[in-house]
């Protein structure tokens, strides 16, 4: 066992922080208030080379390992976790096709993307079927050389900027599960409509709509596996990004409690800073143990993976753990800030309120707890 | 053209530097290390140039296994090979220029770019006695004049200039109160001032790429220089701790007290 980054690492991770550092945080808080998609800082990260990292080499990536992918990806969420949601929204949706893909698909549907910036969407959730996937009614019907599509998708990525989407539909709706089908939508077809971006709580830099199909047609060819395999090709996209999404959250987490650092050395109360309070010191211990042990967890996870290991139980741990733990850090460095903490003039209520999404998104903290005790109780 | 430059390893300017109660030197343990920053414009002018011109760029630092790091960073830049002097112990500013010149007679770079100092001991003068003991021209200081966002800024040329027929540079020199232009014959010795470039980041594809891109490595023995100093640090000490401000009741207190006190009225 070996903790310590290879010298590739740690030059992959000081880039990624350099440029959150640099490009990121300047603007956090300006589309943190205006909602716009950050499409500059994005196109500064595609240049470094900090977007589909986790495209192999043979379809063009850069064939970094998943925990290089963590290592990167805990830097970005540091600098704005909405942008960093955004940067590895492609991952999500094009993780499916690498995973259920064949060779002339990968081609197709994920080589383009480290040729020139653009975005694609993972399609799940419906307004009837969040935590219950295989409850979805978007159907799929054949007819011929193509399906057509009907339903809708709730609370897509970057949905609006996507120029190509991996959507999840029934074949056979009686089947739950197994009736489940992965297609990919190429640009915006006929019967195809985009929402508006949602008005959210946080991570507001990241866009957020709603897919609506009429009678879309899609080409056999688009879809990925075979008629009944979606779930399962979902199922892994899953195990795969939610190492992403916990190291999201321990991103947040360390910017709150260097916020929070700072901020205690230099607030005097009672003639002195607060961080000599040893109340205010043991929510900063606290911090600094759960942000440790979030990444160790998630690092795992992530290693796991590039050891050809299933890691459904362990990336659970790491994804339910770091986002209640980004809760809860968040949540006390807002109550280290005091009456400041609170006013949006300070950087960490936004961190609270970013925190918050990674309980819910891909995968509630108790449908993770749902995954985790399932495979205990195997 | 082949361009040669440094890239020394020192200690990131954003941690914290304690120098140790004894005085023979700074607390190491913790520290994070970083390319020189003049050093990192070295490699941006470099890079630069051979974008423009053709050619190669070559990093040279001077240490122990450590300094990869910071040649991996100038070849993720962009740089095309490394050199690495393997030494480690206390290396003054002539040993160091020493060391160089042995690379450059070794590499025949038409042109040597270094820092203008190194952020850790701010010597200010290998650049300077590399081209006095090659004999070279040199230009220190190259610099730029405004604020790199300018309209004005981008639209000018830039402050390293090699002439049509790769026989002369043209350097922009930062100097007290204002820019000098001199023109030097190649080959010859430029050192970076902050004002010169703002350097890339080393991209991943960059980092990727520096994998496999080579490290050649000498040892001072074999390149034949006695680097033993003739120079030692005898003590460090920290700068006197700031005193804390004070508040003043009213105006007049303030007057007073500038005119008693501080002495600048
Ligand atoms: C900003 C944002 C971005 C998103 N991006 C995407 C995206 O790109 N693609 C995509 O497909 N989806 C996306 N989602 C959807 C997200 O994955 C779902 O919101 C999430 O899976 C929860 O589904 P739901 O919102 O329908 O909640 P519900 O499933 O209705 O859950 C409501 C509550 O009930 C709990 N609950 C549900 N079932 C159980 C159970 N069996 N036992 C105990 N408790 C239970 C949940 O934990 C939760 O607390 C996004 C969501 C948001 C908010």
């Amino acid at each position: 066992m070996d903790f310590q980054l290879t010298d590739e690492q740690r030059a992959l991770q000081e880039t990624a922080r350099k440029y959150a550092r640099e490009v990121i945080r300047p603007k956090a808080a300006y589309y943190d208030e205006t909602a716009q998609f950050p499409l500059d800082l994005i196109e500064k990260g595609f240049e470094l080379g900090l977007l589909n990292l986790a495209v192999p080499a043979e379809y063009g990536g850069l064939g970094l390992s998943h925990l290089d992918g963590v290592i990167a990806t805990e830097e970005l969420a540091w600098g704005c976790a909405g942008v960093a949601t955004s940067m590895i929204a492609n991952d999500l949706a094009l993780l499916p096709i690498l995973i259920g893909g064949t060779d002339e698909q990968k081609r197709r549907f994920v080589t383009p993307f480290t040729k020139e910036l653009k975005f694609a969407s993972f399609g799940l959730t419906e307004p009837g079927a969040g935590s219950d996937v295989a409850g979805m009614s978007t159907t799929l019907r054949r007819e011929g050389d193509h399906y057509v599509l009907n339903g809708q998708k709730q609370f897509i990525t970057n949905g609006e900027h996507a120029s190509q989407y991996t959507v999840f539909a029934t074949t056979d709706r009686s089947k739950r599960h197994k009736g489940i089908t992965c297609v990919v939508i190429e640009g915006r077809p006929k019967g195809m409509t985009v929402g508006k971006h949602e008005n959210k709580m946080g991570q507001r830099a990241s866009n957020t709509v709603t897919l609506t199909f009429e009678d879309v047609r899609v080409p056999v060819e688009n879809r990925i596996g075979e008629e009944g395999e979606g779930f399962r090709i979902a199922m892994e996209t899953l195990d795969n990004s939610r190492p992403l999404t916990a190291i999201v959250a321990t991103g947040i987490a360390r910017a709150a409690m260097e916020h929070a650092i700072d901020y205690a050395k230099q607030r005097q109360q009672f003639g002195r800073p607060i961080a000599e309070f040893q109340g205010i010191q043991f929510m900063l211990a606290d911090m600094g143990m759960q942000i440790q042990a979030a990444r160790l967890l998630t690092y795992q996870s992530a290693w796991m993976l590039d050891q050809g290991q299933k890691n459904t139980l362990v990336s659970s741990y790491a994804k339910s753990f770091a986002a209640d733990m980004a809760m809860k850090v968040t949540t006390d460095a807002v109550q280290v800030f005091g009456g400041y903490g609170y006013m949006k003039e300070y950087p960490v209520e936004k961190l609270m309120r970013d925190a918050k999404l990674i309980q819910i998104y891909e995968g509630t903290s108790q449908v993770q707890r749902i995954v985790i005790a399932r495979e205990l109780l195997r | 053209m082949k361009i040669l430059v440094t890239a020394k390893r020192v200690e990131d300017p954003e941690s914290k530097i304690k120098v140790k109660p004894d005085g023979t030197g700074i607390v190491q343990e913790g520290l994070k290390y970083k390319i020189n920053p003049f050093d990192e414009i070295a490699v941006e002018e470099g890079l630069r140039l051979v974008a423009k011109h053709g050619g190669e760029v070559v990093v040279v630092s001077i240490g122990g296994k450590e300094v990869h790091e910071q040649l991996r960073h100038a070849l993720a830049m962009g740089a095309h090979k490394a050199v690495w002097v393997n030494h480690t112990g206390p290396l003054d500013q002539m040993g160091v220029a020493g060391l160089l010149q042995k690379v450059v007679e070794k590499e025949k770079p038409d042109l040597v770019i270094l820092g203008k100092q190194s952020i850790d001991d701010d010597q200010n003068q290998v650049g300077q006695y590399l081209a006095e003991w090659l004999g070279w021209g040199q230009a220190t200081f190259a610099s730029k004049a405004e604020s790199f966002d300018s309209e004005n800024e981008k639209n000018k040329v830039p402050a390293l200039v090699v002439g049509a027929d790769n026989k002369t540079v043209r350097v922009v020199r930062e100097v007290d109160g204002g820019l000098a232009t001199v023109e030097c014959q190649l080959p010859a010795v430029v050192t970076t001032d902050l004002r010169l470039n703002q350097p890339r980041y080393a991209s991943l594809p960059g980092i990727m790429k520096a994998k496999s891109k080579p490290i050649e490595e000498l040892i001072p023995a074999g390149l034949g220089v006695d680097v033993t100093p003739k120079l030692t640090v005898t003590k460090m000490s920290a700068p006197p701790a700031r005193k804390a401000g004070i508040k003043v009741p009213d105006v007049a207190t303030l007057v007073e007290k500038l005119k008693t006190e501080a002495k600048v009225i």
